[in-house]
């Protein structure tokens, strides 16, 4: 059988030539989450944007291949490219209310992707909808529906998007940091909810976070990111038992712990950050662009 | 027993809501204080914690009376600071500091980082020692000398925060409020930012307001914690206390929610209704 | 990103051409004396339309031609950028000045000021520009001080607005609340934390005015409502254009590039000196 999505050896550039991914190689297995963690510039969400095709133009990818479900995209036009990653694919977005249109209702907002995109009728995505609000446990979906993205809680619009995003049940969900903007008793609901989705589903999700605390709780297989490079890649429960590389050591005794106060919060060593920019120099060293 | 820094007695504050806002005439005043009770003895760390909405970066802001409070005393000292006019509260404001959230709104992009630091120095009859006292705050926050000439844009987040510390410690003041210092920044840099803090206020002996989000941070650097919601207090308490033993629901239930990085199948599973 | 930065602080082409052009023209204004090959004023019908040099009929010293008075164009359009510049910089200095400032303190200290302030403004904005040129000028009789002043009241709006806005977004930044922490009044504040920020604003928009300027005041000519006598200015020479389009179309067209290639210059040179200081802003 094969990945859900399986990343190889993708690297991608700015215009001045330097490397902002690494030679990434991921793969996600049908109905796994797989988390993608790293600091601001890890690259991770770049690696979320590549999949669902949608990087800034001035981010160039020069080698490597991205296949969802074994099609190749890179061996696809650009239309049938769209068409697959529209029909297979769906995103959490970090931020509820610039996902949303704060002109228009919910309702609408939510049906049109089904009705536009996958040719759906309009009772069929209503339905449809309506049932997804129902499994994101929204009890008033008629008011909802009737909504401005402004009237609803931060939880709520996250919820919303949620529902959208399974709604087309896509094979793999990307989620951009979909709990950062959130209050912790939210994101707990929210996780909850990703997490309940995803097993009665089945879908694969790439989970984009910067919180090892969140990695922990959500993903079955983690892949560490510094400077667009994976670092690390293991089972969760692996990971957290043992993790191998020493920058991993490092984040995980930075995260704050409140049950072990004096334990966490320690800054990471200068040697860790030496060591990886000695590792990222030789990886550059190695690395001659294919055919650019 | 020593007097407390702060006495707070049924402090509440109003500020117009703009959401409600009619077309033509004023908007409406919302309460987002209701009345707190709470004392900040001289040389603490407390942490205030609350989610959005809670009214914590509000309190701060009345505590360093950047805000008017509509009713309540705040007592700073002994002395009744809650009504007092911008002109009064000019001599008290080298006691009272405040670090902010995002350094990138609390840095002006057009001045020096020197400049940055001086302001307070220069406006508090410390103008002819500002080499040497700018000097000093950079080389307490760890920051190389070299930086005074640069601006805001030509350092990383953590140096803006580092900045943004040194400023308002350059006065050597007696109380600082920290409004989520750390919470836009790394983790590996947030660990840096709050061991320099800690540090800090235990050598200057300062009193600190530490507000936060976030009860892992707040259980290592606080010794006491105020827990808010919707504007009131829900629990305060000794730090220890409040951790092994939550005595409010809700106190139990934002601990339960921090998802701690270790592994816990349990941890999303709905909640077993009792 | 800091590639960035020094990529938008190289001297762009755009500076150095609009920049180019506008000292040409200021320096030729300043030293017209000396630089006019001609009298602007000396009439002489037995050269009446002469056509500019590289066509048949041209008489060496008459570079640009001659209008229907014999007047020697080149020499018209050196002193009439005199009345241009000045212009320019009077009456913009003017309405930046008090625009700016009215702008800054209705952005800044809201409330009752700001709703004066943006009352007026929204009055103010009612009149088409034009029209109220006219009128002002009318009233306040012809000649140079009236147009600087009839200018400069109709245009402070533009710098108000764009200015309140400005300062407006920067009240609610954090640095301004830690000035009043570390002791600052308000003008203060206003002075050293708001005022430098909208400073790359107030440049520019200075400079786009002063091309606003000059063609307000061409525009005054044409109708014969500016400096009246018989000074040059290039509204009035565009004027006496329009009449002898078809006997002479150079004392039309020089004119009129004149006018456009200076106006361009004052508004691109304005955008290019805002992009040279802003990167400090991110």
């Amino acid at each position: 059988m094969s990945a859900c999505l399986d990343i190889r050896g993708l690297s991608a550039v700015l215009p001045n030539g330097q490397r902002v991914l690494r030679s990434v190689s991921l793969s996600v297995q049908p109905g796994e989450v797989r988390a993608l963690v790293g600091e601001s510039g890890a690259g991770k969400t770049m690696i979320g944007k590549a999949v669902l095709g949608v990087l800034p133009k001035s981010v160039r990818i020069v080698e490597g291949e991205m296949l969802i479900e074994g099609e190749d995209l890179g061996r696809l036009d650009p239309k049938a490219r769209r068409t697959l990653i529209g029909a297979r694919t769906a995103l959490i977005p970090q931020d509820p209310l610039t996902a949303l249109n704060p002109s228009r209702r919910i309702g609408p907002q939510m049906t049109d992707r089904l009705v536009r995109i996958l040719g759906w009728s309009t009772e069929t995505a209503d339905q449809r909808i309506r049932q997804l609000l129902d499994e994101v446990q929204i009890r008033d979906p008629e008011r909802v529906l009737k909504s401005y993205p402004h009237e609803l809680s931060g939880g709520m619009r996250q919820r919303v998007l949620i529902a959208a995003a399974f709604a087309a049940e896509p094979r793999l969900i990307v989620a951009d940091e979909p709990t950062t903007a959130l209050d912790v008793t939210v994101q707990k609901q929210i996780l909850r909810l990703i997490a309940q989705l995803q097993r009665d589903h089945g879908t694969a999700i790439l989970f984009v976070t910067h919180d090892l605390g969140v990695v922990a709780k959500i993903s079955q297989k983690v892949s560490v990111l510094y400077a667009g490079k994976v670092v690390e890649e293991a089972d969760s429960s692996a990971l957290f038992a043992n993790p191998q590389h020493p920058y991993t050591r490092a984040l995980m005794a930075a995260t704050p712990r409140y049950t072990d106060p004096f334990a966490s919060l320690k800054p990471v060593d200068e040697s860790v950050l030496a060591g990886l920019a000695a590792e990222i120099a030789a990886a550059d060293q190695a690395w001659r662009p294919g055919h650019g | 027993m020593a007097e407390p820094l702060f006495s707070v007695r049924g402090l509440k504050v109003a500020l117009p809501d703009m959401t409600r806002k009619p077309l033509v005439g004023r908007a409406p005043l919302a309460e987002i204080l209701k009345g707190l009770d709470f004392d900040l003895p001289k040389g603490s760390v407390t942490g205030i914690v609350g989610e959005s909405g809670s009214g914590k970066s509000t309190l701060g802001r009345a505590l360093v009376r950047l805000l008017e409070p509509s009713a309540g005393s705040i007592g700073f000292e002994g002395r009744e600071i809650s009504r007092l006019s911008e002109t009064e509260l000019r001599p008290l404001r080298r006691d009272l500091q405040m670090i902010f959230q995002d350094p990138m709104s609390s840095l002006n992009p057009r001045h020096t980082i020197f400049n940055i630091i001086a302001a307070p120095l220069r406006q508090n009859g410390l103008g002819d020692r500002l080499k040497e006292l700018v000097a000093e705050a950079l080389q307490r926050v760890g920051l190389p000398q070299n930086f005074a000439s640069r601006y805001r844009h030509e350092l990383s987040g953590g140096q803006r925060q580092r900045v943004g510390i040194a400023r308002a410690l350059a006065l050597s003041p007696k109380f600082v409020v920290a409004d989520e210092i750390v919470s836009g920044l790394d983790v590996s840099t947030q660990a840096q930012i709050l061991t320099l803090l800690e540090k800090l206020a235990a050598e200057m002996g300062l009193t600190v307001a530490f507000i936060s989000h976030d009860l892992s941070v707040i259980r290592r650097l606080c010794q006491q914690v105020i827990v808010m919601r919707e504007g009131r207090i829900v629990e305060a308490s000794a730090t220890d206390a409040l951790f092994d033993n939550p005595k409010e629901t809700y106190t139990r239930d934002l601990l339960a929610a921090i998802p701690l990085p270790e592994i816990d199948p349990d941890w999303l599973r709905p909640k077993a209704s009792a | 990103m800091d590639e960035a930065n020094v990529a938008r602080r190289g001297l762009s082409p755009r500076l150095w051409l609009a920049g180019g052009w506008l000292l040409l023209a200021l320096l030729a204004a300043i030293f017209a004396p000396l630089i006019a090959p001609q009298d602007p004023l000396a009439q002489d019908l037995m050269l009446e339309r002469l056509p500019p040099f590289w066509l048949d009929g041209a008489e060496p010293g008459y570079w640009l031609g001659t209008d229907s008075l014999g007047r020697d164009l080149l020499s018209r359009l050196i002193f009439g950028g005199r009345i241009a510049f000045i212009v320019a910089f009077a009456a913009a200095t003017s309405a930046c000045l008090l625009g700016s400032a009215l702008g800054l303190i209705a952005g800044y200290f809201g409330g009752w000021p700001d709703r004066i302030i943006s009352r007026i403004v929204d009055v103010w904005m009612a009149f088409p520009p034009v029209l109220f040129a006219i009128l002002l000028v009318a009233v306040l009789g012809t000649g140079l001080s009236s147009v600087i002043l009839a200018i400069a009241i109709i245009d402070w709006t533009r710098f108000c607005r764009v200015i309140r806005a400005e300062a407006m977004s920067q009240a609610r930044m954090d640095y301004v609340e830690s000035a009043r922490i570390a002791g600052y009044g308000r003008v203060g504040i206003m002075l050293r934390e708001v005022l430098p920020n909208v400073l790359p604003s107030v440049v520019a928009l200075l400079s786009l005015e002063m091309g606003i300027a000059v063609i307000v005041e061409a525009i005054l000519s044409f109708v014969n409502l500016s400096i009246s006598t018989d000074d040059p200015t290039w509204g009035s020479i565009i004027a006496e254009g329009r009449l002898s389009i078809h006997q002479a179309w150079w004392v039309l067209v020089f004119p009129l590039i004149t006018l456009i290639l200076t106006v361009l210059s004052f508004t691109q040179f304005g955008e290019a000196l805002k992009a040279r200081f802003d990167p400090v802003l991110r």
